[in-house]
């Protein structure tokens, strides 16, 4: 018995080691890929809720709106530096961005290596249209990013004037003859919709919440949260081009 | 020796390796005499298995971890796919968990009298033995069988037994039971113990010094020719159901295998015991490739009729129930529709016969679940039998909650296969033959799930216990590819590959592989006569002529040619063919599976005839122009009292 | 009915392949899809032409070896491997386009056929329970919750024929390693090594260039067993845990 035992330890070894000689760690397996961008893609799906909150202020006028943006800067101060809190915000929100670019990155070059001869004829049967435009839509909106901090927070680019106060950047960067402005916003705002409604539904299935009584729960919240996401983000920016506010 | 037109009759043979004695100590008498072999010498010696199915893989499997070093050989792509994953209705075992009067004695009991006293005793008696063990270990190996919902295992009965015995997985215990293995075999593959050649058929076998030492196998690939060798081989390769072409066999399922070893020495036993299953989904038009058996268990509910008149065309559900013969119900009222698979599967060759068979071939029977539906409602019928209903449905594209089912008998099973001795070992030294190849324990019958549980206990349990006895006086000498005889076992086999390729006749293989189907069907199917018998002979033999002559095989050696494999394997069952003829011809009884006209009751069942018959057919190969050689290996029974069996 | 095929044909590994087109006519609608390629072989042999390979055997529905992708689809219009699909399901005139399965991890070998032998790598690093032959307890020895002994069940119904990898848009295995993982790892037998296994396992699966999963649902929307899209979330699960647990 005890000799039957340890030879079979030993072969279990043996497996292994023949078995898997390249990548000896699980950590930077799909897998673990995967739950990285779960894991970075709460944090962002989190800020973007606590941002859309931020942003609803618009409508409580200009005084509560920049009072919020100012109270973010001093937040935790004076135990911290003033602004400190928000860089150290700042950083794990860029430390989840590039993590989640990242991962996809490594991720689309294993899905393109793993079919190099593409079909003639492919027919989708259970995809739907956000987790298709999963990797485009995520370029898009990485690039809608850049633009959006040079335009509302660095306010390098300021097509109505630039200003001290975010509400007047606001205002000022989709009034109706910058059109082209918002409907750009409009539309990023839109593929961030899609990026979520899959994004979330999979981030709760890579981190194991997926079970088969649950999937109708998973897939009405990521369609939840992705509608009022998408909703609290186009409500200011369209408020001003039609002249609701400012 | 006596000698007819067919055959010669040689010396009588016995099974040398059963132990004598009270037969419950056998087992343990033949284990405890059997040779040891030092687990630091199992490294030195090699064998040889083809095949993956149950029998294959659970001996690969066992040996690999006891140390020996394996070579295993399939010809499918993966291991996982040998046709014992297709077995539905479960494995038999003798635990006795439902404290119903089982025991290994009754398990023994009724697989000798299922086998229509056709069997032997001690091989009988030891498969139940070792059932037992079977099931505890698939449970270690996480195989799912189902359970109750206290946490334990369920058992049903099965296939007209009165005890609860039967094991089950769904309707799938085949392939939960062969993924167990599967995955015990993998395991020993990564292990290094076993070396796997997927996509390999062995085409020949290579004998040097009266002992089996190799195979000579083709990589179906590259088309290469392979020689290996070993100290031993181990031949699981399954049943020859496919001689009938049409059957419940996989489409790769072949007697190449056994018979290149029936050509080498090996004797070949019973070849015409032949298990034909009722519930079958009949044959639908001539491009047909394979029939679909449906589970028994449908008789258990199902009502199976013919109209009473010849050529009745109407709608069955227009047919009065006064014109319906529900004959099975008719002719035994006792069994009913729950008769053995043979006299079901006959009686309804019968009426067909009689022109009163129902579909447009008229070559069918109704199973009928009006009355179950109305008995039991729709739900409950369909949470009993949903899967199968489904399954019909698919196949036929009729529903069968609103139509009749039609039903027709197809082959199933190969009782019959390489002659072994209690060890398991053939007539040619160093060959073993395991599981469905081997002819050893169902006699001229098998019962149902038993057939899972003699792949396991060869695989698991009796092989490895087995095979020690032999391989304790290896390592034999080293031979290697320019020996004579792996040269000449080589030539063989590329000679006829050249061959075949060389013809480019005008016939299809397959066009040939029918037209043997349909003579055996016809002549040595489910009832035999000696008019039929001899005419089949001469037909298969004008065919062989035929194949020979007018065969055409495109492409090249050098590639995945799938003509070319089939091609090999219908120039086996040519010659199978003409065997299975000449053993049913010879046979003048009936038995189990293994029906001649000629003898039969009043009531037209099955007369053995235990005074002339109670023997095993051993049949040698006599020469491509010589008639075989039949030795008889004598049946006697102790335990069990030889009666004819009454299903009235 | 008549039917227009057109089929991927490619003699040998390296070869490039191409669609070839073939009608047939005197299609019947009980056919399986596998018995109208076998008249498509007996008429293109008796016309001098190689026959299309494509791999097959039990023709039940259970041993996995056939798959084609038709119409674009695993298997084709029904969820049901291609041996079980019928004609009926297509219609007189239709065009039907064959292709075998894609995958880098699957290599064509001729016409339809491909290795699949990645899939019994993946077992053989850790898609098993250690049990050598002889040293098991009795069977009842350990009762099993039905709940745990059914869901083992659905996940061990796979049949590895592939259809998952065919169908998802990364060629991830996923399915089928997350399927013998939640088979495994539901029954107490399987406790012991389900740490490692699935550690290891999932390491073989990138080893053979398969895709990563990214929860589409293809994959268990082809399966013919219907194998259920949660295993995978199971798997992933199991992975953290080893993970975390320094496992890996």
């Amino acid at each position: 018995m005890d000799v039957g035992l340890n030879s079979n330890l030993k072969w279990q070894a043996v497996a292994n080691s023949t078995l898997t000689k390249k990548r000896s760690t699980a950590y930077g397996s799909t897998v673990a890929l995967k739950s990285a961008m779960a894991v970075t893609g709460a944090v962002l799906v989190l800020y973007l809720i606590a941002h859309m909150y931020g942003n609803l202020k618009v409508f409580s006028g200009q005084e509560a709106f920049d009072g919020y943006a100012h109270g973010l800067r001093e937040l935790g101060y004076p135990l911290l530096p003033e602004e400190g809190f928000l860089w150290v915000f700042r950083l794990v929100l860029l430390a989840s961005v590039l993590i989640h670019i990242y991962s996809a990155a490594v991720l689309t070059i294993r899905a393109r290596k793993a079919r190099t001869q593409r079909y003639v004829v492919t027919k989708r049967v259970q995809r739907t249209y956000s987790s298709y435009t999963m990797r485009w839509g995520g370029v898009l909106i990485a690039l809608f990013v850049v633009f959006h901090i040079l335009h509302l927070t660095v306010n390098a680019i300021a097509p109505g004037g630039a200003s001290d106060s975010p509400y007047e950047r606001l205002v000022n960067g989709f009034q109706p003859e910058f059109w082209y402005v918002t409907l750009f916003y409009v539309a990023a705002v839109i593929a961030v919709g899609f990026h979520l409604r899959h994004g979330i539904w999979s981030g709760m299935a890579t981190l194991g919440l997926n079970k088969a009584s649950r999937q109708g729960k998973i897939n009405a919240a990521a369609v939840g949260i992705a509608l009022i996401v998408t909703v609290g983000f186009l409500l200011p920016p369209l408020a001003v081009t039609f002249g609701l506010v400012g | 020796m006596s000698e007819n037109d067919l055959y010669i009759e040689g010396a009588p043979i016995r099974d040398e390796k059963a132990p004598e004695g009270p037969i419950n100590e056998r087992w343990d008498k033949r284990r405890f005499s059997a040779k040891l072999v030092n687990p630091a010498n199992r490294r030195k010696l090699s064998v040889i298995i083809v095949g993956t199915g149950l029998a294959g893989a659970a001996a690969a499997a066992t040996m690999g971890e006891a140390g020996y070093n394996v070579t295993s050989f399939c010809y499918q792509d993966s291991p996982r796919r040998a046709h014992s994953i297709a077995a539905q209705g479960g494995i038999n075992a003798a635990k006795n968990y439902r404290n119903d009067g089982d025991s290994i004695h009754r398990l023994f009991y009724d697989t000798v009298k299922g086998g229509d006293f056709r069997s032997r005793e001690s091989n009988v008696y030891r498969l139940a033995q070792t059932s037992v063990e079977i099931i505890d270990q698939c449970v270690a190996q996480g195989v799912p069988f189902a359970r109750e919902y206290g946490g334990l295992l369920d058992n049903r009965s099965f296939g007209g037994v009165q005890v609860s015995r039967t094991f089950y997985a769904r309707g799938q215990t085949g392939q939960q039971l062969l993924i167990g293995a599967y995955q015990a075999l993998e395991r020993q593959i990564a292990a290094g113990s076993v070396q796997m050649n997927t996509r390999h058929e062995m085409l020949e076998l290579i004998i040097s010094e009266g002992k089996a030492r190799g195979v000579i196998v083709r990589d179906m690939l590259t088309g290469e020719i392979e020689t290996h060798f070993a100290d031993a081989v181990v031949l699981a390769t399954g049943g020859y159901g496919n001689v009938f072409f049409l059957s419940t066999n996989a489409m790769g399922s072949n007697v190449t295998a056994t018979w290149r070893a029936h050509r080498k020495g090996a004797h070949f036993a019973n070849p015409c015991y032949t298990q034909i299953h009722p519930t079958c989904i009949p044959v639908s038009g001539d491009y047909q490739s394979k029939l679909t058996l449906m589970s028994e268990s449908l008789r258990n509910d199902g009502r199976i009729w013919v109209p009473k008149e010849h050529g009745d065309k109407r709608d069955p559900r227009e047919i009065p129930e006064d014109e319906r013969d529900y004959y099975l119900e008719r002719k035994y009222p006792a069994f009913g529709n729950l008769v053995p698979r043979d006299i079901a599967s006959r009686a309804a060759k019968n009426v067909c016969d009689e022109g009163r068979g129902v579909g447009s071939s008229g070559l069918g029977v109704y199973l009928d679940f009006a009355d179950a539906i109305g008995r039991m409602g729709r739900d409950a019928v369909e949470a009993k039998y949903g899967n199968l209903f489904d399954m019909y449905q698919r196949i036929t594209g009729e529903n069968p909650y609103e139509v009749p089912m039609r039903i027709y008998p197809a082959v199933h099973y190969t009782m019959g296969g390489l002659w072994v001795d209690y060890d398991l070992q053939s007539s040619i030294p160093g060959l073993f033959v395991t599981g469905e190849a081997n002819f050893s324990d169902h006699g001229a019958n098998r019962l149902g799930a038993s057939a899972l549980m003699q792949g396991l206990a060869d695989g698991y349990f009796v092989l490895p216990n087995t095979i020690n006895d032999y391989l304790a006086s290896g390592p034999f000498e080293k031979i290697d590819e320019s020996h004579p005889d792996a040269q000449a076992a080589k030539e063989e086999v590329t000679s006829r590959i050249d061959k075949l390729l060389s013809i480019q006749g005008s016939r299809t293989v397959d066009s040939f592989h029918k037209e043997l189907g349909h003579i055996m069907w016809e002549y040595c199917g489910m009832e035999r006569t000696e008019e039929g018998l001899r005419k089949a002979i001469e037909l298969i033999r004008d065919l062989r002529n035929e194949f020979w002559r007018d065969v055409k095989v495109l492409g090249t050696n050098d590639e995945l040619n799938q003509a070319l494999e089939k091609a090999g394997r219908v120039v086996d069952f040519l010659e199978l063919g003409e065997l299975m003829c000449i053993d049913a011809l010879h046979r003048r009884e009936s038995c189990g599976g293994h029906f001649r006209a000629e003898s039969q009751t009043e009531d037209g069942e099955a007369l053995r005839h235990d005074d002339e018959f109670a023997y095993v057919a051993a049949w040698e190969f006599g020469g491509d122009d010589s008639k075989p050689v039949l030795h008889k290996e004598n049946l006697e029974y102790e335990y069990v009292e030889m009666k004819q069996r009454s299903y009235k | 009915m008549n039917i227009t095929l057109r089929v991927w044909r490619q003699k040998g590994r390296d070869d490039e392949g191409r669609m070839v087109t073939y009608k047939l006519t005197d299609v019947s609608a009980d056919m399986s899809f596998l018995e109208m390629l076998d008249v498509l072989n007996e008429k293109l042999t008796l016309e001098g032409e190689e026959p299309v390979a494509f791999d097959h055997d039990c023709r039940e529905g259970i041993c996995g070896a056939c798959g084609v992708v038709i119409d674009g689809e695993a298997h084709g219009p029904e969820r049901t491997t291609t041996c079980q699909l019928h004609m009926r399901s297509f219609n007189d005139g239709d065009t039907i386009t064959v292709e075998p399965w894609r995958a880098s991890a699957f290599p064509v070998v001729k016409d339809l056929v491909v290795d699949r032998g990645a899939f019994d790598r993946i077992i053989q690093a850790g898609g098993y329970i250690s049990a050598p032959t002889g040293t098991a307890p009795d069977a009842h020895a350990n009762p099993i919750p039905k709940p745990d002994a059914d869901r083992a069940f659905d996940a061990a119904t796979c049949i590895g024929c592939g259809a998952c990898v065919a169908a998802c848009p990364n060629a991830s295995s996923m399915l089928f390693t997350a399927a013998k993982v939640t088979h495994l790892g539901m029954l107490p037998q399987g406790q012991p090594e389900r740490a490692a296994r699935v550690v290891q396992m999932v390491n073989q699966q990138d080893e053979e260039d398969f895709g990563g999963c990214t929860n589409i649902g293809e994959c268990a929307a082809v399966c013919p067993k219907g194998i259920p899209l949660d295993t995978i979330s199971q798997l992933n699960t199991d992975l953290l845990g080893s993970l975390s647990k320094g496992v890996g």
